[in-house]
């Protein structure tokens, strides 16, 4: 048991660590740039017509607060880490007067959801059938799975996206490719909402899952093919073993260890994948919300889904990482 | 190398069809110092016309010839990826070899530093920085910020592979001759490294490029540098799906994805070399 707190100790020294860490390159990106994000926010507002000095002064000075950007160094640096324990962003500038802490929060769920559902479907779904590929060496169909999860595994999230979005939105119109419901219905929980989101959320989950599978399946196959090798594989053959519980109670469970570590390991790279594919297809989640906060020069809303995405993906790993022990009974003892 | 490559070539398919596809990429990079048109010009050729004989990849609504901007385009995509590729293969070398040669609290400290980098997600730093930076961001910048963050994968690879080199013999027996620790890592562990750092480099070059076409599509990059992203990004600008200039769209992505797959291929096949026992497979299969 001591083994197991020690390691969840360990876990979460390295969950504060990625925080501190990814908060900071926040902070230097932020706090480094040679173009005074205040003076930006002014011209782009006085561009539109003659402003008293007076008044510009005012916004001036109001903006400085509003960015941090007042005080010395320590104390900026101080009141970012303040604002964003508190999280408090500020209002968003492109939807004033709303508080930035809102926008995210109404964001979350639909990003979360997409998340969660496509990273499981395709992690299961990859090493199930890569653990078959692995074992039935000779099955045609399975070969040729591996051909496709080759050709599929490298293209980058946005193109595979968009040729979904061509196929499903030119070619053959069966599905809806923008939004995350329906307009015209209320967001409760109706059987008609429901439907809906699922509906739209198929194109967004599907070019996560083709990519993300992919990978999940080709490391999957090479794994079983050298635990295949391993003597206690060999001994349970000889003894008889029913083929199906070598595969999964001998191979696929002693393989699935170094997959759930690369699952938390590339957690950070499949949120960057959801967040350009909510982008292609219109999805109201961060990803959206983060690209459109850009077009519409919007500092605070950038900064807190910037600052969110750190924390929630290292809280996803976090997780991954205490579940881990139940699959590696090996960490509760050293 | 002529051996290696001959092997390669004879014993792993997935070696010949990623060779095939990067040659033609490579080809069409190269061909870029030949174009007629300067890259940065429009309206040098009658616009939108479809492919034909004159124009093989017909022309843009910004009137330039497909071909020869994507030449450019996938030339300069390219020269991104290497570039990230390289400059993250020594912060990659020098933090592999070092901390799984000292070990220790050394090891400890640089591991932790590691998978932080390995975790935080690039995408939304990526777009605060341009964020930030907007019209003054650069190419040369951008791949330097991205090599900041791309060799944490790579780096524990290394380590491990240098955390078994260092139980041998020969590590003990360059101690015990007087090799500083510089001088056992350069040109005892090196060496034996280099095959992994080049399979890497490949891998890293298929993630590079997929990040720089993804901002660069979303516009959050230099956009008058043509690369693939960018030739996206204007055939969006102008609608070209919807007013039905397919071919804009079409062979940019076609050029890049056969560069992806390409690079996989051969990332995977030097993979299956490096190690022994899928080499002994490959080449007991066919022969």
């Amino acid at each position: 048991m001591s083994g197991y707190l020690a390691y969840v100790g360990r876990r979460l020294g390295q969950f504060l660590l990625v925080v501190f860490i990814g908060v900071n390159i926040a902070y230097v990106v932020t706090h480094a740039s040679p173009i005074d994000p205040v003076e930006q926010s002014i011209s782009a507002v006085t561009s539109f017509g003659n402003t008293s000095p007076g008044a510009i002064e005012q916004m001036r000075n109001s903006l400085r607060e509003l960015y941090g950007l007042s005080g010395t160094p320590v104390e900026q640096y101080l009141l970012f880490w303040k604002r964003i324990l508190r999280a408090d962003f500020g209002p968003s500038m492109s939807a004033f007067p709303t508080p930035v802490g809102t926008l995210i929060g109404r964001a979350l769920p639909w990003t979360a959801g997409l998340l969660a559902v496509s990273t499981i479907v395709a992690w299961g779904l990859g090493n199930l059938l890569g653990g078959l590929a692995g074992y039935y060496r000779q099955s045609r169909g399975l070969k040729l799975m591996g051909v496709i999860a080759m050709g599929l595994h490298p293209i980058p999230y946005y193109i595979l996206a968009m040729l979904l979005l061509i196929v499903f939105g030119f070619l053959w119109p069966v599905l809806p490719i923008s939004g995350g419901s329906a307009m015209n219905l209320p967001q409760t929980w109706t059987p008609e909402f429901v439907l809906s989101v699922l509906q739209h959320a198929i194109l967004p989950a599907l070019s996560l899952i083709l990519i993300g599978m992919g990978s999940w399946f080709l490391g999957m196959r090479s794994l079983v093919s050298n635990v295949l090798a391993e003597d206690f594989v060999v001994y349970a053959e000889l003894a008889g073993v029913r083929s199906w519980r070598i595969l999964t109670s001998y191979v696929m469970r002693n393989a699935l260890v170094p997959q759930v570590t690369g699952l938390a390991m590339s957690l950070g790279g499949i949120f960057n994948g959801a967040v350009i594919t909510e982008k292609v297809f219109g999805y109201p989640g961060l990803g959206s919300l983060l690209v459109d906060a850009v077009y519409a020069g919007d500092y605070g809303l950038v900064l807190g889904v910037t600052t969110i995405s750190i924390l929630g993906v290292s809280i996803g790993v976090l997780a991954i990482d205490l579940l881990y022990p139940l699959l590696d009974p090996r960490v509760k003892v050293s | 190398m002529a051996i290696l490559l001959r092997d390669l070539l004879r014993h792993s398919p997935e070696f010949r069809i990623g060779a095939v596809l990067l040659a033609f990429v490579l080809l069409l990079s190269v061909l870029a110092s030949f174009s007629p048109y300067p890259p940065e010009s429009v309206y040098v050729v009658p616009p939108d016309v479809p492919p034909s004989l004159t124009y093989w990849f017909g022309t843009t609504s910004r009137g330039q010839d497909v071909f020869w901007q994507l030449s450019f385009a996938i030339r300069n995509t390219l020269l991104f990826g290497c570039t990230v590729a390289l400059i993250s293969r020594l912060f990659a070398l020098v933090i592999g070899l070092i901390s799984g040669y000292k070990g220790g609290w050394i090891d400890r400290a640089l591991m932790s530093v590691n998978d932080t980098f390995i975790v935080i997600p690039l995408l939304p730093i990526l777009v605060l920085f341009y964020f930030v930076m907007r019209d003054r961001i650069s190419w040369l910048m951008l791949a330097l910020i991205m090599a900041c963050f791309g060799w944490a994968y790579d780096a524990r690879l290394i380590r491990s592979v240098v955390m078994s080199l260092k139980a041998r013999e020969f590590t003990q027996t360059s101690l015990f001759s007087g090799m500083s620790t510089r001088q056992i890592l350069t040109e005892e562990h090196l060496p034996y490294v280099m095959p992994i750092v080049f399979s890497t480099t490949m891998n890293n070059m298929v993630w590079s490029i997929g990040l720089e076409v993804t901002l660069a599509v979303l516009g959050f990059t230099d956009i008058n540098t043509p690369t693939i992203g960018g030739m996206i990004y204007w055939a969006n600008q102008h609608t070209a799906m919807v007013a039905g200039i397919w071919w804009w769209i079409a062979f940019p992505t076609i050029t890049v994805v056969m560069a992806f797959i390409g690079l996989f291929l051969l990332a995977l096949s030097a993979n299956a070399y490096i190690d022994p026992r899928s080499r002994l497979w490959s080449v007991g299969e066919a022969s």
